[in-house]
């Protein structure tokens, strides 16, 4: 053909035309850098450290009824641990005033018999009473205390000579995050989030926005095609969430102490994946919503909800009724979190890595389809 | 006869809005010489944007189609777009660009070659004057120059046709007489074919051929020359020894008469077909004028159309007492900083009761800042500020009582009928039981706002969305109705209805301020401001305003042109 080989200069030209365009209105219009870097670093150092799951410093009043030396002992071992704070009291009424004041989470009362039963090797020498609002938390705070129960028992053992006497000594191993630290989880999962708004909120928000001002009608007069204006939106909005995921891994890494175990490239890959269905998922938005309001909150409801509930990232998906798990399949941040959870804490672990990855690429492929389908150079 | 660039053929088209099937084009053909101006004509809702973006390729006709230099536009309409030069509404600017990067987007989209743009975008700065700004971000430009860089944009590739959409909309005359010099060069120097929509009857006689639509159909089309000559013998003007507001007031509402308007302190009308001057009894005799394209086009709407009732009850507003000619607004020394830029600054003057009072100026100047002072909305930064006996910057909440405001956008609630609006309205104003049902009563009555009382006010034509937004803001009988460009975007006939209703109103000593574009309209205030650059320009009556000049837009320009020279 005979006007091919000029049509490629043009279309070379008018993308490069579009992508210039783009990149000055990143750089001076700071909506995108805030969606795409502040809000990320906003919702990292929330997360990281206003949001924590760990039960630490619980407040808890520990109830001494006959203070005798042993159980002095252990009250100082109780108020050591640092996953208390305890009011120390000899009245239960007391301690159960405190409770119903939710000034404490927990009682932990050691009977005027204690220093009896503890010799007489009885059962249940102290008693634990947990608040069972938040049945998760209560369990949690429960094992905290039977922890420092346990470890206080052996210590005595190792001090006086005597073996413990437990039967059975348990030794707990908890894989992929000794430190049960919450952060370890937290962070990884922020990852899902952070990709969805640069993802699927920038497109749909900046397509709206030529819509809104008019300029969108402009270019469609002009002989540009469609994939040109959709590779002019891709790219900007591919680097930056990229950006702001090489920003947050740093921050997760460096600030937050969270291990790195599996490769870089992976972590890149599977990312671009995922950004590529998030960017799909918005440039749809944008073909039904032109307006940047109504944009946005689309965006919110379609992708960025599923995200932070249905990805197993902040719930269990495993402790969900069946339909919550059906529809969480066609979830793509499910896949991403799962992913990249695995490439923090556990390494390259191919088997879950490889999968997650193919059910990336299939849904960043249907929605970057219907995108490109559905964007039309017509006004209706 | 030449070749024709653009071919309309049976074009018809309907969109589906809430339910509802509006018929925006219906059975339209027409066509478009090469190297001529072609004017697309008509009222508000006459389908003139949607008949572009159809010959642009940006719609699909239902029935019908329009070839474009040859090519199907539906069919083809990558290859019609990159042989012509589209300006939608709006100029399609990125605001956040400087004008070179708005420039160097469209040359990259129209595959401009490098080699050629120095010289292109020479060429277009000195056309357009953009020269100086090419740094400037587009945002930061004038409503004149945006039109302009829009323009430029729509030129960058030398199109062989350029469709412009109301290119005049919202800009001064001064601006748009440029537009005007800038488009006929092209086609004198290039024979640049142009098809151009406009809601201003005087640009129609600027074009070689007019293409009236109304409602979606093409109500005639031809050189204005006929236009004009439709209407020959049957144009008058008298000039009475009173103000001639009363007159044009009776006279429009004469079903013997097409048209009365006011010009330059006279009054001119159209009379029905073969009736003669003398049978309308009129206080002095009536000389014959020539007829220009707007009677014309008045004759042919009128046909169209009936027009709408447009009396408002005598006694329904309550008189308000005080005597005529007494101060009602008082601004001394009037200013509004913006950091450390002036948008108002020593404007000082007076307002009678019962006047209609105009607030004119180019884009910029500075009337929006000062009538939004004056209603109560911006606090001023300087200067004494008196409204209805209460001082704006101690008392704002009493002196908002006494007036009403009509926003220049739509301000009602969409999604409420107009019953709901009024009656929303209205408690808004503190009107409640008996003195509330009437006022509505009233407002559905003098407004002829009954039979669309129960419908979504969102979904009302244009005019009808008016005469709400008038009664929401009558429903408390203000004594001042401030009414912020009311007729922008409205046909003829309805702004005529308009300004008759206003006249009622000021007659019944309501104090009426009113900013606008159009330089006819000045012709009913009693008095008028002119500002420029936060200044105050002039200030008079029409006729010490017009002074020598032809017309107020003449005097107007030449006041702008002259304050420019000493700048």
């Amino acid at each position: 053909m005979k006007g091919g080989q000029r049509s490629d200069a043009g279309s070379a030209m008018r993308l490069r035309g579009l992508l210039r365009k783009e990149a000055l209105q990143i750089l001076r219009d700071p909506s995108a850098i805030v969606i795409a870097l502040i809000l990320p670093m906003a919702l990292l150092l929330l997360f990281g450290y206003g949001v924590s799951l760990d039960a630490k410093d619980t407040p808890a009043a520990l109830v001494v009824e006959v203070p005798s030396p042993t159980a002095m002992e252990f009250a100082g071992r109780f108020i050591l641990s640092r996953y208390f704070t305890p009011v120390v009291t000899t009245s239960m009424e007391e301690a159960q005033d405190l409770m119903r004041h939710r000034r404490v989470e927990a009682i932990v009362r050691l009977r005027e018999d204690f220093e009896r039963k503890l010799k007489d090797n009885s059962t249940a020498p102290i008693q634990i009473i947990v608040n069972g609002v938040d049945a998760n938390r209560a369990r949690q705070v429960a094992g905290y205390a039977a922890g420092v129960w346990r470890t206080w028992l052996s210590l005595r053992g190792l001090e006086q000579g005597v073996s413990s006497h437990w039967p059975v000594t348990l030794e707990q191993r908890i894989w992929f995050n000794p430190e049960i630290r919450s952060q370890n989880y937290l962070v990884p999962g922020l990852l899902v989030v952070i990709m969805t708004l640069s993802g699927s909120l920038l497109t749909a928000l900046v397509m709206a926005r030529e819509w809104e001002r008019g300029t969108m009608e402009a270019l469609l007069v002009t002989p540009v095609r469609v994939r040109e204006i959709i590779i002019g939106k891709l790219a900007p909005n591919y680097a930056l969430g990229m950006a702001g995921l090489a920003l947050a891994v740093g921050m997760a890494v460096f600030l937050f102490g969270v291990p790195l175990r599996g490769s870089l490239l992976a972590l890149a890959g599977v990312s671009t994946l995922f950004l590529l269905t998030c960017l799909g998922m918005g440039l749809l938005i944008s073909v039904l919503a032109r307006n940047q309001f109504v944009a946005g909150q689309a965006a919110i409801l379609a992708t960025f909800l599923p995200a932070f509930f249905l990805s197993g990232f902040i719930f269990d998906l495993g402790s969900t009724p069946w339909l919550v798990q059906a529809v969480s399949k066609l979830i793509a941040a499910k896949y991403y979190a799962s992913a990249v959870i695995t490439l923090f804490l556990a390494g390259n672990v191919w088997s879950i890595i490889w999968p997650s990855s193919l059910a990336l690429a299939v849904l960043a492929g249907f929605f970057l389809f219907v995108a490109v389908k559905k964007t039309k150079k017509r006004l209706e | 006869m030449s070749r024709a660039d653009l071919e309309v053929r049976g074009v018809s088209k309907s969109f589906q809005r809430s339910g509802r099937s509006i018929q925006a084009l219906d059975n339209v053909s027409f066509s478009v010489s090469r190297g001529s101006v072609t004017g697309l004509l008509g009222p508000d809702g006459a389908g003139k944007t949607t008949l572009i973006r159809i010959a642009a390729g940006l719609l699909l006709p239902d029935a019908g189609g329009c070839s474009v230099l040859g090519l199907d536009a539906a069919a083809e309409s990558l290859a019609v777009q990159s042989r012509i030069g589209y300006m939608p509404q709006r100029f399609g600017l990125y605001e956040d660009l400087s004008v070179q990067e708005n420039l160097d987007l469209y040359a990259d989209l129209q595959g401009v070659p490098k080699t050629l743009r120095p010289e292109r975008f020479e060429d277009l700065s000195r056309m357009t004057g953009l020269g100086p700004f090419v740094k400037r971000l587009a945002g930061r430009l004038s409503g004149g120059m945006k039109q302009k860089l829009g323009l430029a944009c729509a030129l960058i590739k030398l199109p062989e046709l350029l469709l412009l959409d109301e290119p005049t909309v919202g800009v001064d005359p001064l601006s748009r007489r440029e537009l005007w010099e800038i488009v006929y060069n092209l086609v004198q120097e290039r024979s640049l074919t142009v098809l151009l929509s406009t809601a201003y009857m005087d640009e129609a006689q600027r074009c070689e051929h007019a293409v009236v639509l109304y409602e979606g159909r093409l109500l005639g089309q031809g050189p204005p020359s006929e236009f004009v000559e439709a209407a020959r013998n049957r144009t008058f003007e008298v000039q009475p020894s009173g103000p001639p507001r009363a007159l044009q007031a009776r006279l429009a509402g004469d079903p013997k008469v097409v048209d009365a308007s006011i010009t330059t302190g006279c009054v001119h009308f159209v009379t029905a077909k073969g009736v003669q001057p003398s049978a309308l009894d009129l206080p002095v005799a009536a000389e014959p004028r020539e007829p220009s394209f707007e009677d014309g086009f008045m004759i042919l709407l009128h046909q169209a159309r009936r027009a709408e009732g447009t009396h408002l009850e005598q006694g329904a507003i309550r008189r308000h007492p005080g005597q005529a000619g007494e101060s009602i607004i008082k601004v001394r020394g009037l200013e509004r900083r913006f950091g450390d830029f002036y948008a108002v600054q020593d404007l000082s003057f007076e307002v009678g009761r019962g006047e209609i009072f105009g607030l004119l100026g180019p884009n910029g100047a500075g009337k929006s800042t000062t009538f939004r002072m004056l209603c109560g909305l911006l606090p001023p930064t300087g200067g004494r500020l008196e409204v209805a006996g209460y001082d704006l910057r101690k008392a704002p909440s009493k002196a908002r009582k006494r007036i009403g405001y009509m926003a220049q956008k739509f301000s009602q609630y969409g999604q409420l009928s107009v019953r709901e609006n009024l009656r929303f309205f209205s408690s808004a104003y503190g009107l409640a039981g008996k003195e509330r049902k009437d006022r509505l009563a009233w407002a559905l009555n003098a407004l002829n706002l009954e039979t669309s009382a129960d419908a979504n006010a969102g979904q009302l034509p244009f005019g009808v969305k008016q005469r709400l937004a008038l009664a929401c803001a009558l429903m408390h009988q203000p004594e001042i109705l401030f009414l912020d460009e009311p007729t922008s975007g409205v046909d003829p006939l309805a702004r005529r209805a308009f300004w008759r209703r206003i006249t009622t109103l000021s007659e019944q000593g309501v104090t009426i301020i009113v900013t606008t574009h159009f330089m006819e309209e000045a012709e009913y205030c009693d008095r008028m401001l002119i500002m420029m650059r936060g200044r105050l320009l002039a200030l008079g009556a029409p006729d010490e305003i017009r002074g020598d000049a032809a017309s107020i837009e003449e005097a107007f320009i030449r006041l702008i042109e002259s304050r420019r020279e000493a700048a």
